[in-house]
């Protein structure tokens, strides 16, 4: 099959372009790569069980929201910054691969709808939790003793190396039995599992793949803010936004979702930036002609569709 | 004792409420499976459209109930005629984020205009009191409404020619399609009537509840449970969805405190999308 070099090459290229940009730009650029950065890796997590498996999930902000709570209390009780993460990452992780055992047996519409639901439940239990999650009045953490330009850069480097560990983690599963059983369960669940694909079991690992860097990513975003949320931290905005990304980009492909995450960031910047009062409806509009317009994502466009490389199976 | 009897006509009274509130959002789901993200907007700009008449013109909003109606079924034809019937048959990734799109238009659109202050008109009716159980004039009028609106679009389907259609559509597109029935009409009537029955839910809401944008996606979420727990696409599904909802929501609020009220409904619908995906009434074969 194809080579997967202009995979590789681009991929480097941007995340080195995301790099390099305290080098010759001000905070408000590097801010905004570090956005870019963070909503690739969460574009590109959902794109495990939306786009290989074909299951409209719409978890997003439960698994970024929860990583972000975990992260914050375990900071609060004096853990280190470094090791609250990754206990967030686990906590989340083992939380998707529960409830995925229990809604994933769902299908369409009722799956989408659940992992609505989740969301808002996870919404509802945090703001009445009070005693643990300080309720509607939020968490505090811990601020970090740096001038805003070292923390700027800080955190862009820990959200490129969430998007690139999380990239890495989709070539493997692409070129794995698991996304090759993944796709099959995209096509037909039903076939899948009459070959012999434990359908149950692969899509519980791609939904627990699509949680786990969300909530790294969650935690990371506390940390960083200083200051979290139940309203801020579960927005089904947001579990939106990650699946329009991840479509703008090309659903499946491996680079599309990151692709589509730093198109969707800089448009959004562009239109906050000019026009405060309709933001939300351009971005409305934006989707819309994404629907009709460009239904296969970018990477489906000419010049770009090099970049789809290893789609379908391709390393065999 | 006195209490419960409360609880339970506080329950019954709003459960006639998401009855109404969600009938549409059911239908369109059942009939064209469509999950409409606009449907919580829908509800919010017919409440505003019979606020401004009330405030502006003193029109009585049970005089705005069918001019609303007409508006919203004239928007909500046209809405699936010209823009989600293009890719009604896709899969739900698609139609979803299509109409959470056209959502953050309306939504943006209204809390542009009308800003998102919380408005509600206030008739003062005063309250009937039964001895043990007290129910406030108004909320018990927009009840009533609530469940006359619900039973008259549950005559038209049975009924009319238009609703035979529409059931037969639900059961079987192609069946329909060979029995002469045109069914991008009929998706478009089907839309048609969720926004109008949508709107005629904001016009009673409008006189019970704050209308602002903020509670767009609150209702929103309202009809996802009445949807799943009643069984999707018929009207006593939602009925029977709303008035468990209002009774389930109405005694967590009392045994857990009210904020525990909406998570309670919530914990329903999962438990209910896990154990039983086609409703309480729901008819297998529908998933």
């Amino acid at each position: 099959m194809r080579s997967g070099f202009p995979l590789y090459a681009a991929m480097i290229a941007g995340l080195l372009v995301l790099a390099t940009t305290p080098l010759y730009a001000d905070n408000y650029v590097v801010r905004t790569a570090a956005i870019v950065a963070m909503y690739g890796a969460l574009a590109t997590s959902w794109n495990f069980i939306g786009g290989f498996t074909g299951y409209p999930s719409f978890s997003t902000a439960a698994f970024f929201g929860l990583g972000a709570y975990v992260g914050a209390i375990c900071q609060r009780h004096g853990i280190p910054m470094g090791l609250a993460w990754a206990i967030a990452t686990v906590v989340v992780a083992a939380f998707a691969a529960l409830l995925g055992g229990i809604i994933l047996r769902l299908r369409g519409h009722y799956f989408a709808i659940g992992s609505i639901a989740v969301v808002e439940l996870c919404r509802l239990v945090i703001s009445s939790w009070s005693s643990l999650t300080g309720g509607g009045d939020g968490l505090n953490l811990p601020l970090m003793p740096w001038p805003p330009e070292q923390l700027m850069r800080f955190f862009l480097f820990v959200m490129l190396a969430i998007l690139l560990a999380s990239l890495i983690a989709t070539i493997f599963v692409d070129r794995s039995r698991l996304g090759f059983g993944l796709r099959c369960i995209h096509q037909n669940e039903d076939a899948a599992a009459m070959v012999g694909i434990n359908t149950t079991a692969y899509k519980i690992a791609a939904y627990t793949l699509s949680a786990m860097f969300c909530a790294t990513a969650g935690a990371a975003y506390a940390s960083w803010t200083g200051y979290i949320d139940p309203t801020d931290s579960f927005q089904i905005v947001m579990t939106v936004k990650v699946v329009v990304m991840a479509l703008l980009g090309g659903a499946g492909t491996i680079l599309g979702p990151a692709l589509g995450a730093a198109a969707f960031v800089l448009l959004e910047e562009l239109f906050w930036a000019n026009f405060l009062d309709w933001n939300r409806a351009i971005l409305g509009v934006v989707i819309v002609l994404l629907i009709f317009f460009l239904p296969g994502g970018l990477l489906s466009l000419g010049v770009l569709r090099r970049l789809r490389a290893a789609k379908v199976g391709g390393g065999k | 004792m006195a209490i419960y009897l409360q609880i339970i006509s506080n329950g019954l009274m709003l459960g006639a409420l998401y009855a109404c509130l969600a009938v549409g959002f059911s239908l369109v789901w059942g009939v064209l499976n469509v999950i409409n993200m606009l449907h919580g907007s829908f509800i919010i700009l017919g409440g505003y459209l019979t606020f401004f008449a009330w405030h502006l013109y003193g029109i009585h909003p049970v005089v705005m109930l069918p001019i609303v109606a007409a508006l919203m079924f004239a928007l909500g034809f046209a809405l699936q005629k010209l823009v989600i019937n293009r890719v009604v048959s896709a899969p739900v990734l698609t139609t979803l984020t299509l109409t959470f799109g056209l959502d953050m238009i309306l939504y943006n659109a209204m809390t542009y205009w009308f800003t998102a202050t919380p408005r509600r008109i206030t008739l003062d009716l005063g309250a009937v009191d039964l001895g043990s159980v007290v129910l406030p004039v108004d909320r018990l009028i927009g009840t009533a409404l609530a469940l006359v609106l619900t039973l008259l679009l549950y005559g038209v389907m049975r009924g009319s020619s238009i609703g035979r259609a529409i059931v037969a559509v639900r059961m079987d597109r192609s069946a329909a399609e060979l029995m002469g029935i045109r069914t991008d009409r009929i998706y478009a009537i089907t839309f048609g009537i969720g926004a109008l029955m949508a709107g005629v839910a904001g016009v009673v809401f409008a006189t019970v509840f704050p209308i602002t944008t903020n509670v767009t996606g609150i209702w929103l979420g309202k009809a996802f449970v009445v949807c799943v727990v009643g069984g999707l696409g018929s009207v006593p599904g939602a009925l029977v969805g709303g008035l468990v909802l209002g009774l389930v929501e109405s005694f967590a609020g009392h045994w857990f405190g009210p904020q525990q009220a909406i998570t309670a409904g919530f914990v329903l619908m999962l438990v209910l999308l896990v154990t039983r995906p086609t409703g309480l009434i729901g008819v297998r074969g529908y998933e």
